[in-house]
């Protein structure tokens, strides 16, 4: 039987039992509240400011209204996506509980399955108040992107999930030496995924990098949609198909690091 | 399987010992130039203690992570409980629990969290009354709603211990069970421990450096050095071969080199 087969049966009280766990800690913590808000409203009251300044001094910007802050909002359920899937597995590391979830009958798919479940939970509670200020400071409502938003929200969640899949395997295979990799390699799409500008910016070779990743269909999907008021359905069904190859691809990367750790003792160390 | 990847098809002691509670059979494990473990093989009965002696660096550790399934070996086989390791744990990891000094409880959950969590993880029946039993038997009661993270050595190795058991193992590993415990304490998790073996029929193998925690627990020993059983017999028996009172001594003789001239020194 490989490992992979072992992945099927997935119950539902193990990943409730880790969603629990992950619930305790961060009841039991006001700093890991604290920081789940904290940044994500400091992001949104920097950058709002900056659209209104330039909303006053540009024709452009004063036309295509809220990009900026939409870029923002939208860059950080991608980002702060992946720290709540891989903060909560680095709360393992930082714990010295991994070799105890390992043995247990926890299987990697349902550890996996409650890390994106706690990337929800931890994501609405610095999203949701993150949108209530900028309606309420800036006047930009992001629920009036009504359907579409839910178009962005999914593909950009299932990238940064991707992306916490992979670098949590990373964790597992070379320690919390590489807890570093976690909080920085999200920064690498940051450019090529046009966040702030449009994809024609980029030189010809460097549009085709961009075009590899799902987020660049998003941000160029919310752009269309502030300025041409066009949803772009043929934008979101593509980063749809890129994301489910990702998602299989960085799942089958964890099982490979699991099983590189596992031939190298990794879990006996955990350390650097 | 092995690292490789590869199953080994040989006719062995695991399918001998399938009734066994654990048939290691030729383990091999390298780590880029050392061999941690070289060659080794033993079966335990079910319902018997057994104790992993060794000094650092013997092996102890990493022949019961391969055991458990968390380190790969580089050859040969694990049957824990009739099962192949790592390829069939998902039919016994419910079955079996350790407890290790590598590995800690969440620091900010309480012990009750701790214990909750870990007891859904298992699928307890019943969860909050084996909780109770649990807090009775190992007396957790002072301190069940404090975070795991302020209780002392001795209050977390008890919590450990009851996380070990929290799902009615039938093989329980244990990996220096009693260190940094007072006398004490230490004394009081050995006769748990018993208590537990004779309740339950269960199947026991700990590695320790305490010698007297082995002649009083276990009655069989296997002694390991550089990755190689050294000896593997009842501590009485171990003990008359190598003409010497205790353990203590044997273990001496054995690191120091001394083995070969004790044993001789008796025939």
């Amino acid at each position: 039987m490989t490992e992979l087969a072992l992945h099927r049966g997935i119950s539902l009280h193990r990943i409730g039992a880790m969603i629990l766990r992950y619930w305790y800690l961060l009841l039991s913590s006001w700093p890991r509240l604290l920081e789940l808000l904290y940044w994500p409203a400091l992001q949104v009251i920097t950058w709002g400011f900056l659209q209104l300044y330039i909303a006053e001094n540009a024709n452009f910007f004063a036309r295509a209204g809220g990009t900026l802050i939409g870029a923002v909002i939208l860059w950080d359920i991608l980002f702060r996506g992946q720290l709540g899937f891989s903060i909560s597995f680095l709360e393992e590391m930082w714990a010295r509980n991994l070799g105890n979830l390992m043995m247990s009958p926890l299987r990697p798919i349902e550890f996996l399955l409650a890390l994106m479940v706690m990337s929800l939970i931890r994501l609405a509670i610095g999203i949701i108040p993150m949108t209530l200020l900028a309606l309420f400071l800036f006047h930009f409502n992001v629920y009036a992107l009504g359907l579409p938003l839910i178009a962005f929200f999914c593909n950009l969640i299932f990238t940064s999930w991707s992306v916490g899949i992979f670098v949590s395997g990373l964790v597992v295979r070379n320690g919390l030496g590489a807890e570093s990799i976690v909080w920085t390699l999200m920064f690498a799409i940051l450019p090529l995924a046009c966040v702030y500008y449009p994809v024609s910016v980029l030189p010809v070779w460097l549009q085709y990098v961009a075009w590899a990743l799902p987020p660049t269909y998003a941000f160029e999907g919310m752009r269309a949609l502030l300025i041409e008021k066009t949803f772009r359905t043929d934008l979101m069904l593509e980063a749809l198909m890129i994301n489910a190859g990702l998602l299989a691809a960085s799942f089958g990367a964890f099982l490979a690091l699991l099983r590189s750790a596992k031939r190298h003792g990794s879990l006996l160390s955990g350390g650097e | 399987m092995t690292e490789n990847g590869k199953a080994s098809s040989r006719p062995t002691v695991a399918d001998r010992g399938s009734s066994a509670a654990i048939a290691v059979d030729r383990l091999v494990k390298v780590y880029k130039q050392t061999r941690a473990v070289d060659d080794i093989s033993f079966t335990l009965p079910r319902g018997s203690i057994t104790g992993l002696l060794g000094g650092n660096g013997a092996g102890k550790t990493t022949t019961i992570a391969m055991i458990m399934g968390l380190v790969l070996p580089t050859s040969g086989r694990v049957q824990v409980l009739g099962h192949e390791m790592p390829d069939e744990s998902a039919s016994v990891l419910g079955r079996m629990n350790f407890e290790s000094p590598y590995v800690d409880m969440p620091m900010r959950l309480t012990v009750r969290q701790n214990l909750t969590v870990f007891g859904k993880l298992y699928a307890v029946k019943n969860l909050a009354d084996r909780i109770a039993r649990l807090a009775a038997d190992l007396d957790l009661g002072d301190f069940i709603d404090r975070a795991n993270g302020k209780l002392s050595a001795g209050q977390k190795t008890r919590v450990a211990l009851a996380k070990a058991l929290i799902n009615q193992p039938e093989l329980l590993l244990l990996d220096e069970p009693t260190a940094s415990l007072d006398p004490d304490t230490a004394d009081w998790v050995r006769a748990h421990l018993e208590q537990y073996r004779r309740d339950h029929n269960a199947t026991i193998l700990l590695a320790s450096h305490n010698m007297l925690e082995v002649e009083r627990l276990c009655d069989r020993v296997i002694i390991m050095k550089r990755g190689r059983i050294e000896d593997d017999d009842t501590p009485e028996s171990i003990m008359a071969r190598y003409n010497r009172t205790t353990l203590e001594e044997v273990f001496l003789d054995v690191a120091r080199g001394r083995a070969n001239g004790a044993k001789e020194a008796v025939r």
